[in-house]
């Protein structure tokens, strides 16, 4: 199969804190740390949209590459948050990459797990040889209405990979495999500036169910067990969430600590499994095995098994780290963040 | 409402997006700009791509932008030396103008510039930040 042939991460600077949104909703700041396993998340910019967050993890992910970006025959961008309802992100995104005119491009949309199904494809079209190199991003400047349990956690940030042959991988995808089901938890109708959702049904009968559901798949197809992976991302939408899925499977806190970024950063929707991946391929060592499963209300998740070769202790030297933008941070007070969110003018 | 064509900016990707410029085919003087004529007298330059890595040779903070970039005030603007040797007058974010320094190293990043409307099109191009 195909492989990740280079990775990048881009996270805004600006974060704010439950304890400053919880101040004016006038929430109880620990309940809601504690319900949702996280103490801030990152802002976007008031210049920053999923197609500047795009093309700056993509520069890093090429930096990583060491590619011809000619070559890149395919630009897929999964986001909640296109810029545009009618005109794409990726062609504005590959224009900026200056990648020429000879690649196949669309934007995708399938909730959280919009990014991690462009890996799918681009893999297909590198398997079936229809490109040599595909660019898959997950990104999102999420929404989230004021007041509403979901500001706290919906964040900005994004991933980038180019997917390529498995011999030039710096990580070897070897299985992949979907499980998708028409479940109502979290949507957002057309023209409507904010999603909804239905409340504690997005838990057990949407992101568990999908998570395990592609997850148990995934171990049943590679006949691999838990103890095999030195690292398991599972999507972030809280700190909660991937833990009591992890907990289902025996994962321990050294697998999963390391990708659960949401801690850090809030759940960057389409960017979120990409960015734990992104955090954990930032460490990762030759050989290691890792796991990543999405989720994308609607619902389904991906799953993936990737192993690292011995091409990624350079490619991790050659761009910057997904830390290296956890850690740069500047706070805001509510007002900023109405004015960064375009909620005030 | 401010609204500009669409069609103006498309003839900029290059500038705008990739930092394209031009270097002298006779001394090697880069220029942001397309120039009629080197300062040596050379007619002919050939198209450089820059790292988009540079410093600062000064700044200011604009309180009252124009009225594209009014929703971005208060911002910095700054005229950068490029590594390769062009200099450019670019848009400064992710900082603070206190924080600034003559001689402060600054990269290249997308971003947003300004939007034609509620219904135009969303103008991108290249704006600078402090290298951390």
């Amino acid at each position: 199969m195909a492989g990740i042939i280079g990775w990048g991460a881009y996270i805004p600077k600006y974060r704010i804190t439950a304890e400053t949104i919880a101040k004016v909703n006038n929430d109880s700041a620990p309940a809601i740390k504690s319900g949702l396993g996280l103490t801030e998340k990152s802002v976007p910019g008031k210049d920053e949209d999923t197609v500047t967050i795009s093309t700056n993890a993509a520069r890093n992910a090429l930096l990583r590459a060491d590619i011809n970006r000619k070559e890149i025959g395919a630009v897929y961008i999964g986001s909640e948050s296109h810029p545009y309802a009618v005109k794409p992100s990726s062609s504005i995104v590959a224009e900026a990459l200056d990648i020429g005119n000879q690649y196949m491009a669309v934007d995708t949309e399938f909730a959280c797990k919009a990014g991690s199904a462009t890996i799918q494809i681009n893999a297909g079209l590198v398997d079936s040889k229809m490109i040599n190199y595909g660019l898959s991003i997950g990104s999102d400047t999420s929404q989230a209405e004021p007041g509403n349990a979901l500001e706290y956690s919906a964040a900005a940030g994004g991933a980038a990979f180019i997917i390529g042959k498995n011999e030039e991988a710096i990580a070897t995808l070897d299985y992949t495999c979907s499980f998708t089901s028409d479940t109502p938890d979290f949507w957002r109708r057309a023209m409507q500036p904010y999603p909804s959702h239905a409340g504690r049904f997005t838990g057990e009968p949407a992101y568990m169910k999908h998570v395990i559901g592609a997850t148990e798949l995934i171990l049943e197809k590679s006949k691999m067990k838990i103890s095999d992976f030195k690292y398991v991302v599972f999507h972030m939408p809280n700190g909660k969430f991937p833990l009591i899925v992890a907990k289902k499977f025996g994962v321990t806190n050294e697998q999963i600590e390391p990708g659960l970024i949401v801690k850090k950063i809030g759940n960057t929707y389409s960017g979120s499994s990409l960015l734990g991946l992104s955090c954990v391929l930032d460490i990762a060592k030759p050989g290691d095995k890792i796991l990543m499963t999405s989720y994308g209300s609607g619902s389904g998740s991906d799953s993936f098994i990737f192993t690292c070769t011995k091409k990624i202790a350079d490619a991790q030297k050659k761009a910057r780290t997904t830390d290296d933008y956890v850690n740069r941070k500047k706070y805001l007070e509510y007002p900023e963040y109405a004015k960064h969110m375009a909620t005030i003018h | 409402m401010f609204r500009e064509s669409s069609i103006i900016r498309w003839r900029n990707y290059n500038d705008r997006y990739k930092l394209i410029g031009y270097k002298c085919d006779q001394c090697g003087k880069t220029y942001f700009e397309k120039k009629g004529l080197c300062t040596c007298g050379s007619l002919t330059f050939d198209e450089i791509e820059f790292s988009g890595k540079g410093k600062i040779v000064t700044y200011t903070k604009v309180h009252s932008g124009a009225e594209a970039f009014q929703e971005q005030a208060p911002f910095c603007v700054a005229i950068i030396d490029l590594d390769e040797g062009a200099r450019i007058t670019a848009q400064l974010t992710d900082c603070d103008y206190e924080d600034l320094k003559i001689g402060m190293e600054v990269e290249a990043v997308l971003r947003k510039f300004y939007k034609s409307g509620e219904k135009g099109v969303i103008h991108y191009g290249t704006k600078f930040t402090p290298k951390f």
